[in-house]
């Protein structure tokens, strides 16, 4: 069986951790061509040709594939259809925005934030904010599928694949770009980090979340925050983690004046180890948190600063 | 312009959902449904715009059991003119694959003209995130998902998106479907008088068959089971004590 996986690309660039978590679970399914578009994409394809277990990529270069655009990039896809059984993506928001489309196109329905592989037609997914899990059969000819990063191991590095340059299919010209507001930062990206840092609403302001920002950095963790936080302006939208954010498992998840509401936790529960830390100890993160302090997070998370 | 709403009704978000011991599926007998958070943002974006004078007509659809009503009921309460309800399953445990609702609402734009779909970026119970790309993809309109602004302007509309990596602002022409986000706006409550007026407005009852759409579904669901437990944690009584432990389990 023959799989397209749709590579991640930003601005020319591979995202290689998600990438290579998608391929991982293609890897399962048949032979792995990846697909590299976007305005420049050649790069991208050249790194995602030395993932292991991928067999070929093809490489789109055109204006209109650049900003990951929904329309022109499903057209893409769809003209490739025919040669796959599979059309698989990480579960970003572009592969969010563009597959389901890509569904409906072929009529075939999207398999999204796939959790694990069962067999080629049979697929895990957490449902319910993840206090559920689905196994469902698809019948459909050509699966469309996106996989939960966070539960795949990113395949190593060495292949050395083939890569074949290919056209761009005819632009809808339905829609234009107009702006990325990408907050730069020198750490770690949300979704592969190691350890990651959060904070709630009971930080209580943009200016005291410099206390999540200092243990972060201490750390060398990524930051994330409530979906409260961010509302309140504490934090940006795409630190939010949760079911309706982002999902993280990484070593060590710390949160920090966070409640536990199971939307958060859908984002976090899967972490190796947990840290709460928060002054009411009623709170419901306790009950996933591996270590547990009651305290005042003014107090603790700068003494923890300190003493790491 | 008229702007058509498709709302779902769902478990309510503060419930804790059971799965059934049989693994057939979560437990829906008796317990609190509402209107998914996402399409209340979706209604009450539709009426500020009726309010703002750019959209005259506010039409809300809900695809599912006849209790669905009580969504719509509720959406006509919070300011919406009128309601389709299309009945498509009797059993309050079957849910409809976003393809086929996709199909219902094609039917239903082709025969209503909105110059707008709004509609919600996820259900909060399945957690597809799809209906809207998938609608848009089949009357080969535009889509600006995941919005958290939205600004429309003749025939085009600004719409800006919460993605992985911040915000993406887009220009899509209309007519075009939109899926909002949680940071759009914040949904006002229905008043008293208000959801005594909505008892009135008019609400159309369809069938799935009505618009020839075949909602069997292509996702077979094989069972549905618990997610894996953690094992219990401890309290630790101090920094120090959380440093060393942190240490122990080689975390830091
Ligand atoms: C459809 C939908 C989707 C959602 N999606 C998400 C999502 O993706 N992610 C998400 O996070 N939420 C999401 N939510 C929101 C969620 O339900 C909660 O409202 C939110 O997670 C609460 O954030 P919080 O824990 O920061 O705030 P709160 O619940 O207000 O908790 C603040 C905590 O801080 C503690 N605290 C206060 N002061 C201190 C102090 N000085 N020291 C120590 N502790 C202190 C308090 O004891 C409290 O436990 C969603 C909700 C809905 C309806
Ligand atoms: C793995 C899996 C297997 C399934 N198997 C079956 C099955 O065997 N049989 C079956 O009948 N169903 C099945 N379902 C249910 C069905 O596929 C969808 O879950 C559901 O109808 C729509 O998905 P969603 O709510 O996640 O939509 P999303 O795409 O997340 O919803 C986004 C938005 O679309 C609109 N919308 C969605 N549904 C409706 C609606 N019904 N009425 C009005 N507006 C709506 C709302 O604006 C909503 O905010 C299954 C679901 C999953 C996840």
């Amino acid at each position: 069986m023959a799989v397209l996986l749709l590579a991640e690309v930003n601005n020319g660039e591979l995202a290689l951790d998600a990438t290579a978590k998608a391929v991982t679970a293609a890897r399962a399914l048949g032979d792995v061509t990846v697909l590299a578009a976007g305005a420049s994409a050649a790069a991208a394809g050249e790194a995602a040709a030395k993932i292991d277990g991928v067999a070929k990529v093809l490489v789109a270069e055109d204006a209109s594939l650049g900003h990951r655009m929904a329309e022109p990039t499903a057209a893409l896809i769809v003209s490739l259809a025919g040669d796959y059984s599979h059309i698989v993506a990480p579960a970003t928001t572009d592969a969010k925005n563009v597959m389901p489309r890509v569904a409906a196109l072929l009529d075939v329905m999207v398999i999204s934030d796939a959790s694990g592989v069962v067999d080629a037609d049979t697929f895990e997914r957490p449902i319910y904010a993840g206090n559920a899990v689905q196994t469902v059969k698809s019948l459909d000819t050509t699966k469309v599928i996106t996989f939960r990063t966070s539960t795949f191991d990113a395949a190593g590095e060495g292949g050395s694949a083939a890569v074949e340059t290919i056209g761009a299919a005819d632009n809808p010209g339905l829609s234009e770009w107009v702006e990325d507001k990408v907050a730069a930062s020198d750490r770690p990206e949300l979704t592969s980090a190691g350890v990651v840092v959060s904070g709630g609403r009971g930080v209580g302001s943009e200016e005291d979340f410099a206390l999540i920002e200092k243990l972060a950095d201490k750390l060398g963790a990524a930051v994330g925050a409530s979906r409260a936080a961010v509302d309140s302006g504490y934090a940006p939208n795409d630190w939010q983690v949760g079911q309706t954010g982002k999902v993280v498992a990484p070593e060590l998840y710390v949160a920090v004046g966070i409640s536990g509401a199971i939307q958060h936790l859908a984002g976090m529960k899967d972490s190796k180890i947990i840290v709460a830390i928060n002054k009411d100890e009623e709170a419901p993160i306790f009950q996933v948190a591996d270590f547990g302090l009651v305290a005042d997070l003014f107090e603790a998370v700068p003494a923890l600063t300190d003493a790491l | 312009m008229k702007v058509l709403v498709p709302v779902k009704r769902v478990i309510d978000y503060n419930v804790k959902v059971r799965v059934k011991a049989d693994g057939s599926g979560v437990d829906l007998a008796n317990v609190k449904m509402s209107m998914n958070p996402f399409d209340e943002i979706a209604v009450e974006e539709a009426i500020r715009l009726k309010e703002a004078d750019k959209a005259d007509e506010v039409v809300v659809v809900s695809i599912g059991v006849k209790q669905a009503q009580e969504t719509l009921r509720t959406a006509l309460a919070m300011g919406a003119d009128r309601a389709i309800l299309v009945n498509a399953a009797d059993d309050v445990h079957t849910d409809i694959e976003p393809l086929a609702v996709a199909k219902i609402l094609k039917a239903i734009v082709d025969e209503e003209q909105p110059g707008l779909v709004l509609a919600g970026k996820q259900a909060i119970d399945n957690d597809m995130n799809a209906t809207g790309q998938m609608l848009s993809a089949l009357l080969g309109w535009s889509q600006g998902t995941f919005a958290s602004e939205l600004d429309i302007d003749g025939d085009k509309a600004v719409v800006t998106r919460e993605v992985d990596g911040g915000l993406q602002t887009i220009k899509v022409n209309m007519p075009a479907i939109v899926t909002v986000d949680l940071r759009l706006n914040e949904p006002r409550y229905a008043s008293l008088p208000n959801i005594m007026k909505a008892k009135k407005k008019p609400l159309d009852e369809k069938t799935a068959a009505d618009y020839g759409v075949d909602t069997s579904p292509r996702l077979e669901v094989v069972k549905t089971t618990e997610p894996a437990t953690r094992a219990p944690g401890i309290i630790v009584g101090s920094v120090d004590e959380l440093v060393s432990k942190l240490k122990e389990a080689g975390a830091v």
